[in-house]
């Protein structure tokens, strides 16, 4: 097991890193200026020694390895010093964005509890729903309530959140008017009353979210309880004479979380990566809204390290994912 | 015993050998029988099976209506979608207008069914693409043992890239190149339909090279391979028609995604251009007047929801329908 685990910690390496020059690549490939949006009335020389300041008069190769030092070596020294005081880091140049023309990481820092707060507190909605919904249409296989719950978990699936978040807004903020549809992110929550303001304005965005999540979700814990239901183990049980809850909601159900849990780890990347549209949709500036002003912005810092960083993600997710299910399951053996 | 021997149509030898055992043997007559009631097409099952399933059934009905409305339908619907009407703006159903207008005057049943066109166009398209590489990976990874450890290598590092960030920078940044060369629109759809087909033939390669692993070491290929075919005749008369159930299944559901994905882009505003809208664009577009005229957002919204549904349904019953473990 530990011998896989390194294994892989040694292959996700050179997957990183070519992930890394892969984004780097294509987003120098690309056309585009950082200069385009100065004025016109900058001279020459002037230009030139701005683009000496940002670096992008350097060899590529350069500037890839000096990006990798900067996310590699200054960044995490950086909050290495704010975490214990050090100095590590003094005189060392960050990762700059050429937007706002502060460090890419200080803003991720600032956007990342509410893309946390809405997109994670969905997530964990999303779950707590599916895993009812889940064990129940399994444990009454074709009865109205599994049609009812596979038909209607097609269909989340099937509406595009940025549907499902329009007609949100438009019913219950349009016509009901019960919640703002603007996410508040200078609202201080210090009395119950800001408490409850915003509650209600986490509604709406948690609501869409978590319906992608419980349909996939549910539909992926009914096919493994489904599975785990016909095997032996069960009629043992139930012959021993155990009642039917202890069988189906300890036996069966610590079975069929194993591939689920599995499952649920893979989608926490996307936690961080944040809901793109749905946060476009409810104006939560979170980490998905500053990709996308990024990307409309020509930040090419910015957009790099976020992409990465999704990246980072997905690839120790895949892992944790992976290493999860060899622990969960004495069966799987990696050797 | 009737003489066979001249006869050369498979068909009659059956039915006459059948005859003959069962005047000897009714019990095993009765089974050779069964063989040679006539012989049926393999997908004539497959269509059995996939009746049986009512939600790919009503998905398939609901899907066809959709794809004829949208590709027949400009030739009976004849207002242009880029006509202004300026005495009906923002109207709302009638006679002249089934779907109303939109601020501009301009008919939502015309514009509905040429974003139909290009939505669908794109989904076919980009599923056409995926299904290409990903078989190609898929096939080549299975077959090729030397190339398998790279090729696969190749799918879990494309697996781990960030997929909609990506498409949203290789969109903002190649669109205006690809425009200046092909033309704005031309431009556009090819530059969204490959970026989506590149990113998104993974699970089709994993799904196929698992099948063509299995597949290799049965004997009718081993049997191919002993009287000296070439790896790429293997390929195409024993390997590939073996690996088409689970090919046309993702198919049907990479048509699903594609169709989300565009709309996803069009709707950040990094897909079709306002004056070539697809359903997505057509959403984004009816947001700003959402309060007033909801139909803006409700029809391209419906229209998507619903293909996407149909297109998976219509999987669900072909999974079932082609795995021959579940035929009844």
């Amino acid at each position: 097991m530990l011998n896989y685990a390194i294994r892989r910690l040694l292959i996700a390496v050179p997957t990183l890193l070519l992930i890394s020059l892969i984004v780097f690549a294509l987003l120098k490939l690309a056309p585009g200026d950082p200069l385009a949006n100065m004025p016109l009335t900058i001279p020459p020389e002037v230009r030139e020694r701005m683009r000496v300041a940002l670096g992008v008069n350097k060899p590529l190769i350069v500037q890839y390895l000096l990006w990798l030092k900067q996310f590699f070596v200054v960044e995490p020294a950086h909050a290495f010093d704010m975490l214990f005081g050090t100095h590590f880091s003094a005189g060392m140049q960050r990762i700059i964005s050429w937007q706002t023309r502060s460090p890419v990481f200080d803003i991720i820092a600032q956007r990342l509890p509410q893309t946390l707060w809405v997109v994670g507190l969905a997530y964990v909605v999303g779950t707590l729903l599916a895993l009812p919904i889940g064990v129940l249409s399994a444990y009454k296989q074709y009865s109205i309530f599994d049609q009812a719950g596979t038909f209607l978990s097609m269909v989340g699936l099937a509406v595009p959140p940025f549907f499902s978040g329009v007609l949100v807004i438009l019913v219950f903020a349009v016509y009901l008017g019960w919640f703002p549809s603007i996410y508040n992110t200078n609202l201080v929550v210090d009395s119950w009353s800001s408490f409850g303001e915003q509650v209600r304005q986490m509604v709406m965005p948690v609501m869409v979210l978590a319906v992608q999540t419980t349909a996939q979700i549910s539909r992926y814990l009914r096919s493994s309880m489904l599975d785990n239901l016909g095997q032996d183990y069960v009629r043992t049980a139930r012959s021993k004479g155990m009642g039917e809850s202890v069988v189906v909601l300890v036996h069966v159900l610590r079975n069929s979380m194993i591939p689920v849990i599995t499952v649920i780890a893979l989608g926490l990347p996307a936690i961080f990566g944040g809901a793109i549209v749905t946060e476009q949709i409810f104006k939560v500036n979170g980490i998905g809204q500053l990709l996308i002003t990024a990307i409309y912005a020509n930040d090419i810092p910015m957009v790099q390290t976020l992409t990465f960083i999704f990246a980072i993600l997905i690839v120790v997710f895949n892992l944790v994912a992976d290493l999860l299910y060899g622990v969960l399951d004495p069966r799987i053996r990696y050797d | 015993m009737t003489d066979l021997s001249g006869s050369k149509d498979p068909k009659a030898v059956a039915e006459a050998l059948a005859a003959a055992t069962l005047a000897a043997d009714p019990v095993a007559g009765a089974e050779l029988t069964a063989f040679a009631a006539p012989s049926r097409n393999q997908w004539w099952d497959v269509w059995d099976q996939f009746k049986v399933h009512k939600g790919a059934l009503t998905g398939a009905a609901v899907f066809f209506i959709i794809f004829v409305g949208v590709v027949f339908g400009p030739y009976v619907w004849r207002i242009s979608p880029t006509y202004i009407d300026f005495m009906a703006m923002s109207a709302g159903p009638s006679w002249s207008h089934p779907f109303g207008t939109d601020p501009l005057g301009r008919d939502l049943l015309a514009r509905m069914m040429s974003g139909g066109r290009i939505s669908i166009a794109v989904g076919m398209t980009a599923m056409i693409i995926s299904i290409f590489l990903g078989t190609l990976v898929g096939v080549v990874a299975g077959f090729f043992r030397k190339l398998d450890g790279p090729l696969m290598r190749l799918t879990d590092l494309f697996l781990a890239l960030p997929v909609l960030p990506l498409l949203l920078v290789m969109v903002m940044l190649f669109r205006q190149a690809l425009a200046n060369v092909l033309g704005v629109n031309m431009g556009i759809f090819v530059l969204i339909v490959s970026a989506i087909g590149v990113t998104s033939w993974m699970r089709t390669a994993r799904i196929v090279r698992g099948e063509v692993l299995a597949l290799k070491e049965r004997e009718f290929v081993l049997a191919s391979r002993s009287i000296g075919t070439p790896p790429r005749r293997i390929i195409m008369r024993h390997v590939l028609p073996n690996v088409m159930s689970p090919i046309m299944v993702s198919a049907t559901l990479g048509i699903a995604t594609a169709i989300i994905t565009e709309s996803v882009l069009s709707f950040l505003g990094l897909g079709f251009p306002p004056d070539f809208p697809t359903w997505g664009r057509l959403l984004y577009d009816g947001i700003e007047y959402m309060q007033d005229y909801p139909e803006l957002v409700l029809w391209p919204g419906i229209a998507i929801s619903l293909t996407v549904l149909s297109v998976n349904y219509i999987g669900d019953g072909l999974r079932d329908a082609l795995d021959p473990r579940l035929r009844r």
